[in-house]
């Protein structure tokens, strides 16, 4: 397969856009047509051919460009990027487990030769070609998770997992949906949901937790999230919510199609082999409303997801400001039509 | 000085459930001004355990000393401050014994900062007790500059550091012993809601 990397920003000027091809592929995280909490979780072992599901790490037409954000990032806040000492080998793992996969996902794009510890990595993306020694860090330019996570899409949330608990003790954060990994990090995994409203007496941390202790190397899990964002922004970290904040009232019933995005994380669990860590990859994909009503079922199901949703759960997900506009944009897209069951387009 | 209800609130908001004596355990207990009594209290309940405490006091101007020297704690040490007592207090959590107890009693402040150094020692989370007691004055980080606000008793507040104007969130960090600041007027510039005293 060969991959057309988009040239777009993800702030300022905000160029970013999705082809055809990625609106079609896009993990639309509704199976029904209302949506409350719940441990959706299944094996993550592949899927649909094209989906985002199908690859272990999925790369697209934005990986490219959502790397090049990644570093601007990094360079105005080092602290996005943290790992308490304990985790260092984690980090390997992390490593050893993204570069395997795509090599053998994407051996067009990516390629490792391993001899003993000596290792060979070319990035053809991102024009990488680096010769290392497996878990001796002073051959790498920075410590194995950033180096790897500075390669890979997505958020990475790396815990540490001892007193029956999972504990948020490194992490590669700088596309996230408003929390802190500065703050965050070394919290269990009770502490960090904290602020999630009705969660918590739903019982859904708990059942959760269970599961995740107990994901086994090898066989992966996945979930999707979502949230609403504004402007098709990866950092809306709460460091700069100054910053991109005031963006969120720029809503208008005339622009609400172009600037309103369903934000969907495809979440990933994975069990490492030395450190017994859990990696959890958040993998962000954003799409407009405009672009997202090209496919009937999903304008339909979104407008009565969006509509119907509790006001608590609007206001945590941050856009119960805008969400009249954007149930009114959206109801023009819905004739009441029945939707077939599933994420995927009819 | 009264123990600290605090109403209900989110998983992360420290909750301080008062000192209970682990007989045959070695202490270390640390408390300020408005937590001395907690110690004494804790003492009439069993006097044995104080007896081979190492007990350390930071006064403020309260009149709590004599009393708890009276006590006779196995190591009695005052303090004019948490970052005076601080090379101290670490010494004795590097030299702690397995099954050392750790008793704190005072502000939220004192027990948090106390808190984050004995987790970062090692000791476990449930060899720690405590008793908050006086003021209900928040340690709070600002989110954006990283800075912290000593002190904060109203909602919102003016981040010491950067001048941001900030609200106060109960989402607590053990390792940072603050709570979290995040900018109340970020979405609508110099909108901002009336200043409340924060409640327990």
């Amino acid at each position: 397969m060969t991959i057309q990397f988009n040239d777009e920003t993800f702030r300022d000027d905000y160029t970013f856009r999705n082809s055809a091809e990625a609106i079609r592929r896009f993990p639309f995280p509704f199976d029904r047509d209302s949506y409350m909490y719940s441990v959706n979780m299944e094996p993550h072992k592949g899927g649909r051919e094209g989906s985002p599901f199908e690859k272990r790490f999925d790369v697209d037409e934005h990986y490219v460009a959502e790397m090049r954000d990644r570093a601007i990032t990094l360079t105005e806040d080092p602290l996005r990027c943290q790992s308490l000492p304990h985790m260092e080998l984690a980090g390997w793992d992390l490593l050893d487990l993204i570069m395997q996969s795509k090599a053998e996902d994407y051996p067009d794009l990516f390629s490792l030769q391993r001899d003993g510890n000596q290792w060979h990595w070319i990035n053809r993306p991102l024009g990488i070609d680096q010769r290392f020694t497996f878990l001796d860090a002073t051959t790498l330019p920075c410590g194995p998770m950033e180096y790897i996570t500075r390669q890979a899409q997505g958020d990475f949330a790396v815990l540490d997992q001892r007193e029956g608990n999972l504990w948020m003790d490194a992490g590669m954060v700088t596309s996230q949906a408003d929390w802190s990994l500065d703050f965050d990090i070394g919290m269990n995994f009770f502490e960090w949901h904290a602020p999630v409203p009705r969660a918590a007496e739903m019982g859904v941390f708990q059942r959760a937790l269970k599961f995740l202790l107990n994901v086994q190397q090898g066989s992966p899990a996945r979930r999707l999230n979502w949230t609403m964002t504004v402007n098709p922004r990866l950092d809306t970290s709460p460091e700069n919510y100054h910053k991109w904040g005031p963006e969120k009232r720029t809503i208008t019933p005339e622009n609400v199609g172009k600037k309103q995005f369903l934000r969907v994380e495809l979440q990933t669990f994975w069990r490492l082999p030395r450190s017994n860590a859990l990696a959890f990859p958040i993998r962000c994909y954003l799409i407009s409303l405009e672009d997202l009503v090209t496919v009937p079922k999903w304008g339909r199901r979104l407008h009565r997801v969006l509509r119907d949703l509790p006001e608590d759960l609007a206001a945590y997900k941050g856009f119960a400001v805008n969400r009249p506009m954007i149930v009114d944009y959206l109801a023009r897209f819905d004739d009441g039509a029945e939707t077939s069951p599933g994420i995927f387009a009819d | 000085m009264p123990r600290t209800e605090f109403t209900p609130s989110i998983t992360t908001r420290p909750v301080y459930p008062g000192l209970s004596p682990v007989p045959g355990a070695a202490a270390l207990m640390l408390a300020d001004a408005s937590g001395a009594e907690a110690l004494i209290e804790l003492a009439l309940q069993d006097a044995a355990l104080i007896a081979a405490a190492h007990v350390i006091y930071i006064p403020e101007g309260a009149p709590f000393g004599a009393a708890l020297a009276a006590l006779h704690p196995k190591h009695y040490h005052e303090g004019p401050s948490f970052s005076a007592i601080l090379p101290r207090f670490r010494k004795a959590l590097l030299d702690a014994h397995m099954g050392t107890r750790l008793y704190l009693a005072g502000s939220e402040t004192l027990i948090g900062l106390a808190m984050a150094e004995a987790l970062a020692a090692g000791l476990p989370v449930d060899a720690i007790q405590s008793d908050h007691r006086g003021s209900i004055a928040r340690r709070m980080q600002c989110v954006h500059c990283k800075g912290i606000t000593e002190g904060v008793t109203t909602d919102p507040f003016t981040c010491s550091h950067c001048g941001l104007t900030l609200f106060v969130r109960d989402h607590y960090s053990r390792r940072l012993a603050a709570f979290q600041g995040v900018c109340v007027d970020a979405e609508t510039p110099g909108i901002v809601p009336e200043l409340q005293e924060i409640k327990p």
